[in-house]
């Protein structure tokens, strides 16, 4: 009993100018969402990559950050020696690391400068990041002031080609390398010897955090549970993993704002989508009519009115979607408020956000065009009749 | 219902109230049309005609009186009930065709066979043959808007007769048209009550459009009075 979509898709294509606008009302809202959708599910990304499940992350007690932390060779030397930490090539999985940041100006706009992560870390350190790969160049020589820098500072950062120098602590840094750590958010840090990088801070023995990698996920917990209890170290323990998910508060701000904007963009599309329905009602009175008189009941109006709107929607969102296909993979970057430095991101249109994207212009399309379908469904065939 | 009685109207009355005056359409009407009868209502605007054919199609509702349609007493019936009973027994023509605007011919004319259980390629084939029977056989895929008003209204009786009902309901169908089309067109709802045996009941104003009825009455504000015309079928 359904009246033919092929009526519906004609008719939108007749009224090709308003359906286009309202379309566009709708694939603009989309892309908004989407957008934001992206950035965050770029950073989530970035920041959950950066955890292996393995890893533990040890400073000290009530710090925030690898930046406000400090932990001593001594408590480096007790850890190493823990029961349950993997090895490699007959060393314990533990890096001491420094972690601060240097003044990096803008490819193209150095005026524009932001914070980027400096890690100090040693050869096990490196190892230890499985998906860390050189694209160019070499690693640092331990002892030398060379760089290692991530394809994401590389990609943004004045001064970080291979063979340029960077003022890090007391000299003159000279980047040999790039490399690429997947999609994780090492790709944000520059990467230098720990011992050279601490003497040129002024720190002594003393370092930032120590990354431990665990033989199994009892040990892991079991580790976790002992570093942080045990009194003489003055230590916390947590999930490499937990460290990084934690930084997604970075985006929070964003993602609540980006969703703010969309739902008041949606509520306009709806109202759009409502008025180019019932305009599209108000012309067609004498044809709903004759489909009522012709035998087709109200639901079948209503619903058919319904599709209409759906349709519409369905288009702006589609539209929406192919709006925001050119961000995938495109770099971002956003100051990060826990490591007060920059991160870079790949936005990530993924088909989970492709469907949000389109069940949100779906929905659009229900609130907008029930009360013009519920109208049609309910005119009275005599007076449509009558009119013109 | 008496056998052979299509449509059977005993003191029939509708009232309406416009701008809190009450306005009498239908005054004490009772008639009864025959089946296979080519039935014709005269009557200056207003006189209630349409309003006679509203009832008979149960797309209005009379306000006292009783009225067998078919054997049916329309006025019990649901809105749901009415909507599927129209598609199955009744056909209607207009005065401005209505058809379907984006819709071909051979589209508008399969709309109402939507409503039935017949497949895809069984709904075409009826289509085409309703068109083949108003000469339109060849233009099957032109939009209504590349048809001259002739054919158009020709396309709107294929697209009554398609469910091969028992009852056409024909308001004004020449009330737009030029006299050859006029004639064109009254010429198939001659053939198809002659030799299909349909019963049409004709509104018009046109007196030369009544002369194709077996019967003709005329209305005049509200009441059925007796009018003796002609017929080109006599």
């Amino acid at each position: 009993m359904a009246i033919p979509i092929s009526y519906n898709v004609r008719n939108l294509r007749v009224r090709k100018g308003t359906t286009l606008m309202t379309a566009l009302g709708i694939a603009l809202t989309v892309a908004v969402l989407l957008g934001i959708g992206t950035l965050v599910e770029g950073l989530r990304n970035a920041f959950e990559l950066s955890g292996n499940p393995l890893h533990l992350i040890v400073m000290r007690q009530g710090s925030t950050s690898e930046l406000v932390s400090i932990v001593g060779k001594a408590s480096f030397d007790v850890i190493k020696f823990e029961d349950g930490i993997a090895e490699i090539d007959g060393e314990p999985m533990v890096s001491h690391e420094v972690v601060s940041v240097v003044n990096l100006g803008l490819r193209g706009n150095p005026e524009e400068v932001a914070n980027v992560s400096v890690r100090g870390l040693s050869q096990v350190g490196i190892k230890m990041r499985d998906d860390v790969q050189l694209l160019e160049g070499r690693w640092f020589d331990p002892g030398k002031r060379e760089m290692v820098v991530g394809k994401g500072v590389h990609a943004v950062r004045e001064g970080t080609s291979i063979g340029e120098k960077i003022f890090y602590g007391r000299g003159d840094w000279e980047v040999v390398g790039v490399f690429s750590a997947g999609r994780s958010a090492f790709n944000s840090e520059i990467w230098v010897d720990a011992n050279l990088a601490g003497s040129d801070l002024g720190r002594g023995s003393g370092r930032s955090s120590i990354l431990v990698r665990a033989k199994t996920e009892a040990d892991a917990v079991a580790l976790t549970n002992r570093l942080s209890d045990d009194q003489r170290l003055g230590l916390e323990a947590e999930r490499e993993s937990d460290y990084y998910a934690k930084q997604m508060s970075t985006a929070r701000p964003i993602e609540v704002l980006g969703v703010f904007v969309a739902v008041i963009m949606a509520i306009g599309s709806c109202f759009a989508a409502m008025n180019t329905m019932f305009a599209a009602i108000a012309n067609r009175s004498r044809e709903i009519a004759v489909l009522r008189l012709l035998g087709f009941s109200r639901l079948s109006v209503l619903g058919s009115f319904m599709i209409e709107a759906l349709l519409l929607s369905l288009l702006g969102g589609v539209l929406g979607c192919l709006l925001v296909l050119p961000l995938n993979g495109l770099e971002g970057r956003i100051g990060n408020a826990v490591t007060f430095a920059e991160t870079t991101f790949q936005f990530r249109v993924t088909p989970f956000y492709i469907g949000i994207g389109l069940t949100f212009s779906v929905i659009m399309g229900v609130l907008g065009g029930f009360l013009p379908a519920r109208l049609a469904a309910r005119r009275d065939v005599l007076q449509s009749l009558g009119s013109n | 219902m008496n056998s052979g009685i299509a449509i059977s109207m005993r003191n029939l009355c509708k009232e309406y109230t416009r701008e809190e005056f009450k306005v009498v359409a239908l005054d004490d009407i009772t008639l009864d049309i025959a089946e296979g009868e080519f039935f014709c209502l005269m009557g200056p605007s207003g006189s209630g005609k349409s309003t006679l054919l509203h009832l008979v199609a149960g797309i209005d509702r009379p306000t006292s009186g009783s009225l067998g349609v078919l054997g049916a007493d329309i006025a019990d019936m649901t809105d749901r009930e009415l909507a599927r009973w129209r598609s199955e027994n009744i056909g209607y023509v207009f005065q401005t065709f209505n058809l379907i605007p984006v819709l071909t011919a051979w589209e508008n004319v399969e709309l109402p066979l939507q409503l039935t259980h017949l497949k895809r390629p069984d709904r075409l084939e009826r289509a085409r043959t309703a068109l083949e029977i108003v000469g339109l056989g060849d233009r099957l895929d032109h939009l209504p808007k590349q048809l001259s008003g002739g054919q158009e209204q020709r396309v709107a009786i294929a697209r009554a007769l398609v469910t091969d009902p028992a009852i056409i309901l024909a308001d004004e169908p020449t009330g737009e048209l030029d006299a050859a089309s006029a004639n064109e067109v009254l010429s198939i709802l001659t053939t198809l009550n002659r030799d299909h045996g349909k019963t049409i009941i004709m509104v018009t104003h046109d007196p030369r459009a009544a002369r194709f009825a077996r019967t003709s009455r005329y209305l005049d504000k509200g009441r059925m009075m007796e009018m003796q015309t002609p017929s080109v079928m006599d």
